[in-house]
């Protein structure tokens, strides 16, 4: 029988070893698996990579585990926001790398590993800073940059409904980088606010397959911003 | 300087851009300035906004007390979605984007060149944290991308240049130029004027700018 229904953030971050990356999904307030990243924190593992679109917000969160100095590089598209001063520190002094990467980029490199893609070339960045040293190729015309894929250890997303077979569906523009990020890690943990009979999820709506899930952890809906929920 | 004519305000310059968007298109506003003309947009035309963090069909922001911070734009502002929106994931929204699948896309600047170089991503100094989102992506995939800005700096530097100085965005990318003086379109050969606010000489717009400006081709004269 398969039971990917965890209980508890710890039981499913228990595996995560030091030196990991980990795919982070969430965009703004939405889709952030705040509780997992928690958890990570709690868990203690170092020398992690993070993949994020941003780099942590407040004292919160990510920002709370860049401050708790368990990352060594951060890949992400926008880490300056106006609270990013975690971030900005780390990175001022030299304790954290950063690979900058158009947040087009970051999807689809991601889902080029998830896809069992060697490498893919693109036009974004051609001809600007972010592409410096890259492979290019003119195809048709066009010019291109070649991009690797960025697999993950671990992914930890937010989800909205899940099922026992890991089956997962999202929530408005939470969904963002949780689909990719899904199929792109060796381990996937994914939070869900609703854990539904095996059959009851809608077969057409299911996002994710649960094929590219290990675990999914029931967490209580909280009402408040960071959790990308407000009620009716 | 000549004061007989009047600069575009933020709004005539939004309701300038979105005079020019046509009914059915598929949309990307920027941060920023291009926001402002998702209100401009006549009534009666049907335009699509994509937002790159998964949305079609975005609406306008929610009333006080109705925000829902699992539906927030490329700001991480709260919005709406219209009837007939959708959501997807961001490998998707991406593809959307370079695939040349959207219509059009409005961005700010900090320079464009005269052929369409964009510089919008950093100013280059040493000590910044660098940070990029989604300009680059967009700045390439749209059918069409559109430059909403003034046209010089605080200091009176044309922002409109023969070569960007600033990290480029993308290269010749940049279709058309709104700025608070002029429309521009950007060609291999150069700029060619689409219209000027009343009053604002030929002569005095180049001296400004400080290119050449082809002004043979018929022109959109608007206000």
């Amino acid at each position: 029988m398969i039971n990917k229904i965890t209980p508890t953030v710890r039981e499913a971050l228990a595996n995560i070893q030091d030196g990991a990356t980990v795919l982070i999904g969430g965009f703004g307030t939405a889709g952030i698996p705040n509780e997992l990243i928690d958890g990570l924190i709690d868990h203690g593992a170092r020398d992690l990579t993070v993949v994020n679109n941003n780099a942590g917000n407040g004292d919160t969160g990510l920002a709370a585990l860049l401050k708790a100095g368990q990352v060594r590089k951060v890949i992400c598209s926008f880490p300056r926001q106006v609270d990013s001063y975690v971030f900005d520190a780390l990175y001022r002094s030299g304790k954290l790398e950063l690979e900058l990467v158009p947040q087009g980029n970051l999807a689809e490199r991601i889902r080029a590993a998830g896809a069992g893609i060697g490498a893919f070339f693109c036009p974004t960045a051609y001809g600007t800073e972010l592409a410096k040293g890259k492979e290019t190729r003119e195809i048709n015309g066009r010019h291109y940059v070649l991009e690797y894929p960025i697999y993950g250890d671990v992914a930890l997303i937010k989800a909205e409904q899940g099922d026992r077979w890991g089956n997962l569906n999202y929530r408005m523009s939470a969904r963002n980088f949780g689909p990719v990020m899904a199929t792109a890690a060796k381990t996937t943990i994914a939070t869900v606010h609703e854990v539904l009979e095996l059959g009851q999820m809608n077969p057409e709506t299911v996002i994710t397959p649960g094929i590219y899930v290990s675990h999914v952890v029931p967490i209580a809906r909280t009402v408040t911003q960071g959790a990308g929920y407000k009620a009716a | 300087m000549s004061t007989n004519y009047q600069r575009r305000s933020k709004d005539e310059l939004a309701r300038r851009v979105a005079q020019d968007i046509h009914d059915g298109a598929y949309v990307n506003l920027g941060i920023g300035m291009p926001t402002q003309v998702a209100n401009h947009i006549p009534a009666g035309l049907e335009v699509i906004l994509q937002s790159e963090n998964g949305i079609l069909g975005m609406g306008p922001a929610p009333a006080a007390g109705e925000e829902d911070f699992d539906l927030i734009n490329a700001g991480k502002q709260p919005v709406t979605l219209l009837p007939g929106g959708a959501y997807f994931h961001h490998a998707d929204s991406f593809a959307m984007m370079r695939g040349g699948h959207l219509d059009i896309c409005v961005l700010g600047a900090f320079q464009v060149s005269a052929n369409g170089d964009l510089a919008n991503w950093s100013t280059g100094a040493p000590d910044a944290i660098p940070a990029v989102g989604g300009a680059m992506d967009l700045a390439i995939g749209a059918k069409q991308t559109w430059v909403m800005m003034d046209l010089l700096t605080k200091t009176g530097q044309s922002k409109i240049v023969q070569q960007c100085s600033y990290p480029l965005t993308g290269i010749a990318c940049v279709k058309r130029i709104y700025t608070d003086l002029a429309t521009f379109a950007c060609t291999a050969t150069g700029l060619r004027l689409i219209d000027a606010v009343p009053g604002l000489a030929h002569a005095e717009l180049e001296t400004l700018v400080g290119l050449p400006i082809d002004a043979t081709a018929p022109a959109e004269q608007t206000a």
